[in-house]
């Protein structure tokens, strides 16, 4: 089976953000790149079910800049087959990057779409359903794991209140959370043979966004904390000053 | 400017305690903009039962859709009963709870309408003809201020940040009727297991007790669990990711980077170094508290209060101290 992975390039977790001279993006200077977590996990899955299957081919594709070059081969260092960037300026606005990943999808058409189920940059959170309902597949999202069988792949999702079992008829669109795919190491020998792995850069039409970042700002200050004793003396101080200045009690 | 809509979530026939604030928040941007709040819910037969809590928080009509079809939530076809719905009427803005539910649903709805989508947002506000929308990137080391140049403006609300105010509306209640075509769905719900009884999920609870690998082993959380009680039924638990990866807490319960957000009014971190990726889940939250044996552990830095303290000795103090003070009431 073809399995297509979408996966974002983003500033590592450790990462401190300053904010751009423009006052709208981030200061990326000193900033580390990697493959997106969530992304890591869906690469994962994907491995496995093809592993699992004993047969098919990954794909991971981008739309982004061509630094996310860098990022493509990280995951075929995993071990995907073969990558596509789709070249283009991404935003905040995960419609647009929605309809890019739409147009390339139809041609493509793969039976299972994978993304994670949210990029560690602007972490919103929407890629993935709003993909599948432009392409009018079934969708699960935020999925901690999955089986394929029978023209059907049954989710396993963590949801409020409880786990819920959804199947959706193939093609199907998931996004995975970490659940059952922690992710591999890319081996030294998957890194020399990530080099060699076809990549293919096309570039995309960019529909226009209606999302415009007006501004980034840090987050509020919040003033220092305290310390308000050691050992269990200090409860009894706690317990009254959450009571009577925070008043949260 | 215009109308508000909250589209509100319903489990089993009730309101969830999220939709009061989203209902609230809507209500309060309609008197900004000087237009009404109105309530979209959606549910089984007899859902109409819980309109009577919308009301309660400033609807002025509330179109409920009653279908035994959409008792339990469907994405595909809950998203289309939302579009088709908000194409009829004439919301300038509809509002979602940031729940894992609403932000399922939400991408769909824009999707379906093509439309962008703020997801998570902090605040909202009218400026002028426009709303703009505050929302955490980054995992909350930034702040994006993000205007929408499309009708409606798309929002989900993150839980615990926006308050639940009691204001009357007038509550019309206006019955939609839907068809659902079961033999159409491509997904369906197979299997539902509820987790951990009456406990809020750690993403919506108003308190959070979390523990991390301080706590040595996954026999001690019972310490944990006797604090979450004394402090009532608006208490959940959560965990760092080291002790979810030690198989010593279930992953739902994980916040941070790759596990939950959460803004509760309260946070207790107990045994929890409060690394970068932990603190991207939490650093929201109204108060935090850290309970720590290291002084410079950097949880410090973010904690309202600590306790600088070996939290075997701690804790079950301070869950004694705060049961008795509910106590006294
Ligand atoms: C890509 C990525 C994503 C990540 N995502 C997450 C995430 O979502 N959530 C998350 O939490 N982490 C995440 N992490 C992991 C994170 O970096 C830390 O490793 C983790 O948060 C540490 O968990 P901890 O605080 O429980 O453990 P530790 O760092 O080991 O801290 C334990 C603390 O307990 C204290 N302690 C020990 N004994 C006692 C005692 N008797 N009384 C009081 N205090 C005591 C110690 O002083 C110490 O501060 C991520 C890491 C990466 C690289
Ligand atoms: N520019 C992009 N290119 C490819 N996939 C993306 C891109 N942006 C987001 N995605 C995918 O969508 C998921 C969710 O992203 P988001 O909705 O931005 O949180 C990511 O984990 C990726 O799998």
């Amino acid at each position: 089976m073809e399995i297509l992975v979408c996966v974002k390039r983003v500033p590592d977790t450790e990462t401190r953000i300053r904010i751009g001279d423009g006052g709208r993006s981030i200061d990326p200077s000193g900033v580390k790149y990697v493959l997106s977590p969530y992304d890591e996990f869906a690469v994962e899955a994907a491995l496995r079910t093809k592993e699992g299957l004993g047969e098919g081919e990954v794909t991971v594709t981008t739309f982004g800049d061509d630094a996310s070059q860098e990022t493509l081969r990280s995951a075929l260092a995993m071990g995907a087959n073969r990558a596509v960037l789709l070249e283009g300026a991404a935003t905040m606005d995960g419609l647009t990057t929605a309809k890019v990943l739409a147009t390339e999808i139809e041609e493509m058409d793969p039976p299972l779409v994978l993304l994670g189920m949210k990029a560690a940059d602007a972490d919103q959170q929407q890629v993935g359903p709003m993909l599948a309902t432009l392409l009018g597949r079934p969708c699960a999202t935020a999925v901690a794991e999955f089986e394929v069988a029978d023209g059907k792949v049954v989710c396993r999702r963590e949801v409020e209140g409880g786990t819920e079992v959804l199947e959706l008829d193939l093609p199907a669109v998931i996004t995975v959370t970490k659940g059952a795919y922690e992710p591999r190491y890319a081996s030294l020998k998957g890194i020399m043979a990530a080099k060699r792995k076809p990549l293919e850069k096309k570039p995309v039409d960019v529909p226009e966004s209606a999302l415009v970042v007006e501004a980034l700002e840090p987050p509020p200050e919040k003033a220092a904390g305290r310390i308000v004793g050691e050992g269990p003396d200090a409860v009894a101080e706690l317990v009254r000053l959450l009571r009577e200045e925070a008043r949260v009690l | 400017m215009g109308k508000v809509l909250a589209v509100v979530e319903q489990r089993d026939g009730s309101v969830r305690s999220g939709a009061r604030e989203v209902m609230s928040a809507a209500a309060r941007l309609a008197e900004a903009t000087g237009g009404e709040a109105d309530a979209l819910l959606i549910g089984g037969p007899g859902v109409a039962g819980s309109a009577d809590q919308l009301r309660e928080y400033g609807a002025e009509t509330i179109r409920v859709v009653e279908h035994e079809a959409l008792a339990t939530y469907a994405g595909e076809d809950h998203a289309r009963v939302v579009a088709d719905e908000v194409r009829a009427g004439d919301w300038a803005a509809v509002l979602f709870s940031a729940t894992i539910q609403g932000k399922d649903l939400a991408p769909r709805v824009a999707a379906l309408l093509d439309v962008p989508l703020a997801q998570d947002a902090t605040a909202i506000e009218a400026e002028g003809d426009r709303f703009e929308v505050v929302r955490p990137v980054y995992a909350g080391k930034a702040f994006a201020r993000v205007r929408i140049d499309a009708s409606p403006v798309l929002a989900s609300l993150r839980p615990n940040v926006f308050p639940a105010e009691e204001r009357q509306g007038a509550g019309r209640v206006e019955n939609v009727s839907v068809e659902v075509d079961l033999a159409a769905r491509k997904s369906r719900v197979v299997e539902f297991e509820a987790a951990g009884g009456d406990i809020p999920d750690v993403a919506e609870a108003a308190i959070v007790v979390s523990g991390g690998r301080g706590m040595k082993d996954p026999e001690h959380w019972h310490h944990l669990e006797t604090l979450r009680e004394a402090l009532g039924p608006e208490a959940g638990l959560g965990a760092s990711r080291a002790v979810v990866d030690a198989g010593w807490r279930p992953h739902p319960e994980q916040v941070g980077q790759t596990g939950k957000t959460v803004a509760p009014k309260l946070y207790f971190a107990i045994g929890i170094s409060g690394a970068i990726q932990h603190l991207a889940g939490m650093r929201t939250a109204g108060i935090i508290v850290a309970v720590n044996k290291d002084a410079e552990a950097p949880i410090f830095k973010v904690a309202d209060y600590g306790v600088v303290g070996d939290l075997f000795e701690v804790v079950p103090r301070l869950a004694e101290e705060i049961r008795m003070l509910r106590a006294e009431g």
